[in-house]
């Protein structure tokens, strides 16, 4: 039985200077291996929704409670270390560090985090090793390994953002709108590899897009409105 | 933190052409500083060796920073003299090992004319305990035969053999002139950076001989002597201008300085050299201020347009710095790299300044010295250099410490997905 990986309860967050939350949301829940579709409208709090899931924001009331420790409850800087731990990120674009190789640019997070790097080295030989399985699955050919990101296709560098987010097994993967930038095509392909490696590697997926012909290839669904507010009624566990 | 040192690299080496340009910047300045600063110590130097081995300057009473400007510096005009007798006893006294009598008033050209004999080539020292040097030629030996200092000869094209007219007094304007008993040019002294260099060196016999005919400060009427009879005169000075006294011991400096001040035949005093171009250095010296003030600017602008370049660049790498940020590092790590970077870019710009500065005075420093009289030699960083050019990297890193603080704001503020 799988346990739960994200849970949220009772949340209310508002920006500074703003009377109205930008987000409420009085109950979500998503249990480990769950791959969860978070669409809305821009301005509906998405991005704070994923602020709030990774510890870069904090709410005014309620919990988010994420592998079963609560996030609000650790510092700072706990909050770091516990989001390079856990959390796997991708993004819309400019996902990648210009300057680094394809290579480098995957093995940023065991850089970063002891846990991450023992992780990885827990299915493969070494953390080389595990990136380049990663990038094999991924359909990134090794002529490209060691070539700086910027002289890849768009499509490429989003792979190797997945490989990056994937690396180390992170319970949790979220990718903020990362097909927005591909064509519909690529954003199909793109979806099937992300959601197989989050199978293998057992991480739950919280997938942000806008794009809801994305949203049936999932089965958990959340909608966020203009004012922030959770449909919870699409929740099917 | 070696992760963040090898991101801070691959990141710089990235924009090596802005770091690079600000890095120039930062030599440029550190150039321009330690050159100020280094020129300034050598003018500096210079000024206050104009004599050494000296260990008092005899005259009549004056103010000692008048009788130094004559006595060593051949400029204004003695008010009085001091007679060849006080000279001859000076010479005499037990405590004194050498003593070199000066007489001015002559010019040529615009270059002062000195008096003296051959005191003044075995014992006068400048620099560091330097004596003077015969570059081209000998010393004067009959009485129409001049010594010129290197400066003399190089700006008005003498050499050896050439004839020149000495003029009656200080004035540029040749009004009257002693035309009728030309000097011959046998010497040509190497260059030594002091007065020296301007001075026209004639016999204080040789001075007698061209004023025999005067008196009061205009040749005789109807009366003129011509060269080939003067020796016939008794050529003995009856007063000098000045005397150099060296002491067999530095010891007795203060006992003679009072003793000739008590003199009772004559009005006399005597002044420690060290001291009293001291005392005009902290007059003629405030425009070294200015220059240290300039330096220090041209400092702080630097550094200035160092923050402001890594503030500027810090807009087009949020979301580098927003990336980092999602795949571990945390705000204070996004500091370090800025603070990292500024301090790199400082180090080797002021590592490069000293590069710049070493190969300019190898370039530059002969045709300075040559032109200007100014040392400027390529040296090892002394330990003051070495101290400033700390201050400087002390300083690069507190401005550099601006934007990665303004990054570690950025960071904050941003989460994982600014919004540019």
């Amino acid at each position: 039985m799988n346990s739960t990986a994200i849970e949220v309860a009772g949340v209310s967050f508002s920006w500074p200077g703003h009377a109205v939350p930008t987000l409420e949301m009085p109950c979500f829940r998503a249990m480990q291996q769950d791959q969860v579709f978070v669409s809305g409208p821009s301005g509906s709090g998405k991005s704070t929704f994923l602020g709030l899931l990774a510890g870069i924001v904090i709410p005014q009331s309620g919990s988010v409670t994420i592998l079963g420790t609560p996030i609000q409850s650790l510092s700072t800087s706990a909050r770091d270390r516990f989001r390079v731990d856990h959390i796997g990120f991708i993004f819309q674009q400019f996902n990648l560090i210009p300057y680094l190789s394809i290579l480098d640019n995957v093995l940023l997070p065991c850089r970063f985090s002891s846990y991450r790097h023992e992780r990885a080295l827990s299915h493969d030989s070494s953390l080389h090793a595990a990136a380049e399985s990663l990038l094999n699955s991924l359909d990134l050919s090794p002529s490209l390994w060691s070539k700086p990101a910027t002289q890849l296709s768009i499509g490429q560098q989003q792979r190797v953002a997945a490989a990056r987010a994937l690396i180390g097994r992170p319970e949790i993967v979220i990718a903020d709108e990362p097909t927005s930038a591909l064509d519909a095509d690529r954003q199909q392909a793109f979806l099937d590899l992300m959601q197989k490696e989050c199978e293998q590697a057992k991480s739950t997926l919280v997938f942000v897009s806008h794009d809801l012909r994305l949203a049936e290839r999932f089965s958990h669904r959340i909608a966020l409105d203009e004012r922030g507010h959770a449909d919870n009624g699409k929740e099917q566990v | 933190m070696r992760q963040l040192v090898r991101i801070a690299l691959h990141s710089a080496w990235n924009r090596r052409f802005t770091l690079g340009l600000m890095m120039a910047a930062v030599a440029l300045s550190t150039t321009l500083l330690l050159g100020i600063d280094r020129v300034r110590h050598q003018v500096h130097e210079g000024f206050i060796q104009s004599v050494s081995g000296t260990d008092l300057v005899v005259g009549a009473r004056t103010s000692p920073i008048q009788l130094m400007l004559y006595a060593i510096f051949r400029t204004g005009g003695a008010t009085n003299n001091i007679s060849w007798s006080s000279a001859q006893r000076l010479a005499a006294h037990k405590a004194v090992a050498w003593t070199i009598p000066l007489s001015l008033g002559d010019s040529h050209r615009g270059y002062p004319v000195l008096a003296t004999n051959g005191d003044y080539f075995t014992h006068f020292m400048y620099g560091d305990k330097k004596l003077l040097r015969v570059a081209n030629g000998r010393l004067f030996q009959d009485v129409f035969e001049t010594v010129l200092g290197s400066e003399v000869a190089e700006r008005l094209h003498y050499k050896i053999g050439d004839r020149i007219v000495l003029s009656h007094g200080t004035s540029d304007v040749r009004l009257s002139e002693h035309a009728d008993k030309p000097f011959t040019v046998t010497g040509i002294l190497a260059r030594t950076g002091t007065p020296v260099d301007r001075t026209v060196h004639i016999g204080l016999d040789a001075m007698e001989a061209i004023h025999l005919d005067w008196q009061g400060g205009a040749p005789l009427p109807g009366m003129t002597i011509p060269p080939e009879m003067v020796r016939k005169f008794d050529l003995q000075p009856k007063a000098i201008t000045a005397v150099l006294v060296g002491l067999k011991s530095r010891a007795a400096v203060f006992s003679l300085q009072r003793e000739i001040a008590d003199d009772k035949s004559e009005p006399l005093m005597a002044v420690l050299p060290g001291v009293a171009l001291d005392e005009l250095w902290r007059i003629i010296g405030a425009g070294e201020k200015a220059l240290v003030a300039v330096s220090a600017i041209s400092m702080a602008v630097g550094l200035a347009g160092l923050a402001s370049s890594i503030l500027a660049s810090l807009g087009e790498r949020r979301r580098e710095l927003a990336v980092l940020r999602s795949v571990g590092a945390g705000p204070m790590d996004i500091f370090f790299l800025l603070a990292i970077e500024g301090f790199f870019v400082m180090l080797s710009g002021v590592l490069l300044g000293i590069g710049l500065l070493t190969v300019s005075a190898i370039v530059l420093g002969p045709t300075l010295e040559a032109n200007f009289g100014v040392a400027f030699r390529a040296t090892l960083p002394t330990i003051s250099e070495l101290h400033s050019l700390l201050w400087i990297v002390i300083a690069g890193l507190v401005v550099s410490l601006v934007p990665g603080f303004r990054a570690y704001r950025l960071s904050l503020s941003d989460g994982l997905t600014p919004r540019t």
